[in-house]
């Protein structure tokens, strides 16, 4: 695991709004095959950081490599790269206007220039994966909020992504849906995707990462393996965080 | 009462030729119909455009939007019909301007001045409404999006232009309507349209009331069809769970 | 500039008459809010009343008058004006016909739109507030006069200032029955003097600089009631 090449590589990144700093020399880096869970109270910053990793966020200091990439560099071709790496978002964002086929196919075939066939194969097989192969010609707003959230993984699925970011997939969702979402992206890590997760699920974290990352005021406060951050004592904010979180 | 009444005015003969003054109306009607078309047309084009323009990331595109609606909407309709008729012709380079003044009737140039100076005018109207359409798009549905590697001008065409056009329809159906009614002002610069007529007609019978009404009901219809075709297109535009539908 | 001096020697002897067209303009626009707010509040409260036929009229009257052109209006009430007078007291009309009757028609022709106005704002005061003031015993007419209208009013302000705003545009539309306002004093005087160009620029000036302040004005307000 530990030798596995560097997909995200994290250099002290430093971001401020106007006066006020929401990063402080965030460092960390994201193997492949790794599962990274990044939690923290709200106001941390931890969303705001994971939209750094895909150039949706700019920031003012450091750098960061997206598979040997910079995003900093002019030359880098920031759209290409996006759709190398997928997003899922709190409110799934999918497009309403169009189907749900059309959502999974879309982007395939105007970003990667994909055939309309070949882009409905692999949209199709992916909505199957996630168990939703019979809403593929409704309209996003005819689908529960699970289902939409699963949707808006395959979509991001179908791009052949090489890393996948979440940023709070399952907090707009109510209770009896979570469920259904977090065993896509267990079944995911489970299958070796690189894997960085904004979210407040620990029984998730638990389950599947590797290592977990504590923000707290716009620092990383704790970066370890999920053993250790489950099973010894970590410093006072970590802790505080944990026993609110886990009653 | 000394009026006498005579609600087949419009089937009198005008004394002019063979004609009566249904044709007359019908001119006028012609007229009207023709302004209003390339009035609107010049309006959602460059309205759409400078609406885009509006909400570019760039600041000189975003200037030259402000300032066009800035002045084509804090001047009277009237004042800027009289600015193209009477004061622009004046700045024409020379072989322009002779051809305007000796080649074109006074009819054509009054037709060309109105046309333009209504669709200036209300291109600032429907530019304002595809702003605030495109305004009122969820910043997630941008950052889903460009997460999926669009390029600006695919993220305006494929996500925030479908969904704006949708939202705005009912009041850019509005803006129709007026753009409609306000053919009238034309009537002042001397385009025969059909205030114009009806004012002709009433000083050659005094049958004011008779033809003033008969112009009144053709307006409300206008009105009632163009209300109809806006719902339709609704209709035929309706995707579940965007606001725009027709219920 | 030649061009600009002529203008300028002009202006001061027309000064009086286009001082006299703008205190025209300023009539017409301010007895039309008024009365077209009135009006037009009525009309809101006819739109909402729970009498059928009350309901019918307001709608029949909003959906006339936004369908027909201003300009229409403002003729028709030129001539209708000074034909009902006669026709009802068989003396004839003495008076400006072009001022009263433009007037009249600003006022109903704007009262349709007002109204639109004053029915969103009540509709926009939570059913919460009427449910409170009859649980309290105050009648309909109370709980609209204490209530309701007085926080309506204030969320409508600036929608309502703004429609005053494109009523001064409109005005200018009087030119078509002869009405001396601003605007066509300015074009009269521009024609006799063969200085039409400078004028019709200099009546666009004006007309620009009091909407922009005006609307810069509204938005500041618009601000301050946290609308």
């Amino acid at each position: 695991m530990n030798d596995n090449k560097v997909m995200i590589d994290i250099q002290n990144v430093s971001k401020w709004y106007d006066k006020f700093q929401v990063l402080t020399d965030c460092t960390t880096q994201i193997r492949q095959g790794e599962v990274v869970v990044v939690c923290g109270p709200s106001g941390s910053g931890k969303s705001t950081l994971i939209k750094t990793v895909n150039g949706l966020e700019a920031f003012q200091q450091g750098n960061i490599m997206v598979d040997g990439i910079s995003i900093k560099d002019p030359k880098t071709n920031l759209n290409l790269l996006r759709s190398r790496v997928g997003m899922v978002f709190q409110h799934f964002e999918l497009f309403p206007h169009l189907t749900i086929t059309e959502n999974l196919t879309i982007a395939q075939i105007k970003v990667l220039g994909r055939s309309e066939a070949e882009a409905k194969k692999k949209g199709l097989a992916y909505l199957d994966r996630v168990g939703l192969s019979a809403q593929a010609d409704k309209f996003p707003a005819q689908l529960s909020g699970g289902q939409q959230q699963r949707v808006a993984i395959a979509r991001a699925l179908s791009m052949d992504p090489i890393a996948m970011l979440f940023d709070e997939p399952t907090s707009a969702l109510d209770p009896e849906m979570i469920t259904e979402v977090l065993d896509v992206m267990v079944g995911l890590a489970k299958e070796g995707m690189t894997m960085m997760c904004v979210t407040h699920e620990m029984g998730f974290a638990r389950q599947v990462a590797n290592r977990v990352i504590f923000m707290d005021q716009g620092k990383i406060v704790e970066d370890c393996t999920k053993d250790e951050f489950f099973n010894t004592q970590r410093g006072e904010r970590a802790q505080q965080f944990l026993d609110k979180i886990l009653h | 009462m000394n009026y006498s009444w005579n609600w087949s005015v419009l089937w009198q003969s005008t004394g002019v030729g063979d004609s009566t003054y249904l044709q007359w109306v019908l001119v006028g009607l012609g007229w009207l119909l023709v302004i209003a078309l390339v009035a609107w047309s010049i309006a959602m084009v460059l309205g759409s455009i400078l609406g885009i323009m509006r909400t570019l990331p760039n600041k000189t595109a975003r200037a030259i939007g402000t300032g066009y609606v800035t002045i084509f909407r804090n001047i009277p309709l009237l004042i800027q019909l009289f600015i193209w008729f009477y004061v622009v012709p004046n700045f024409l380079p020379s072989v322009i301007r002779d051809w305007w003044i000796n080649d074109l009737g006074a009819n054509t140039t009054a037709l060309i001045s109105a046309s333009v100076g209504l669709g200036l005018f209300t291109a600032a109207r429907v530019c304002e409404q595809v702003r605030t359409g495109i305004e009122a798009l969820p910043v997630g549905q941008v950052n889903a999006g460009y997460a999926m590697g669009f390029s600006t001008a695919q993220l305006y065409r494929y996500v925030i232009l479908p969904q704006s056009f949708r939202t705005i329809l009912p009041p850019l159906s509005s803006e129709l309507t007026n753009c409609v009614k306000n053919t009238s002002v034309a009537s002042l610069v001397g385009v025969a349209e059909i205030i114009s007529q009806m004012k002709t007609i009433s000083e050659y019978t005094q049958n004011t009331i008779e033809i003033y009404t008969i112009v009144t009901v053709i307006f409300i219809v206008i009105n009632v069809c163009l209300i109809s075709a806006m719902t339709l297109l609704e209709k035929r535009l309706y995707v579940p769970g965007l606001i725009a539908g027709g219920k | 500039m030649e061009w600009l001096s002529a203008f300028l020697n002009d202006l001061q002897l027309s000064g009086p008459a286009l001082w006299h067209g703008f205190s025209i303009t300023l009539k017409v626009v301010c007895i039309a809010t008024v009365g077209g707010i009135l009006i037009g509040t009525i009309l809101a409260l006819m739109r909402l009343s729970s009498i059928k036929v009350l309901n019918w009229i307001a709608q029949g009257y909003v959906n006339l008058f936004r369908s027909i052109p201003l300009l229409l209006v403002l003729m028709w009430f030129y001539f209708a004006v000074p034909f009902i007078y006669t026709a009802v007291t068989g003396n004839y009309l003495t008076i400006d016909t072009a001022l009263v009757s433009s007037i009249v028609a600003f006022m109903l022709f704007e009262a349709a739109y007002f109204s639109e106005i004053v029915r969103a704002g009540i509709q926009s005061i939570p059913r919460g507030q009427s449910a409170a003031a009859s649980a309290l015993g105050m009648s309909y007419g109370q709980s609209m006069r204490l209530i309701i209208l007085p926080q309506a009013f204030r969320k409508m302000t600036p929608l309502l200032l703004q429609q005053t705003i494109i009523l001064f545009q409109d005005s200018t539309m009087v030119y078509a029955i002869g009405l001396l306002d601003f605007f066509r004093t300015n074009y009269v005087r521009g024609d006799l003097m063969s200085l039409l160009t400078q004028y019709i620029l200099f009546a666009g000036l004006v007309y620009f600089t009091i909407s922009l302040l005006a609307t810069y004005a509204v938005k500041k307000l618009q601000r301050r009631l946290h609308v």
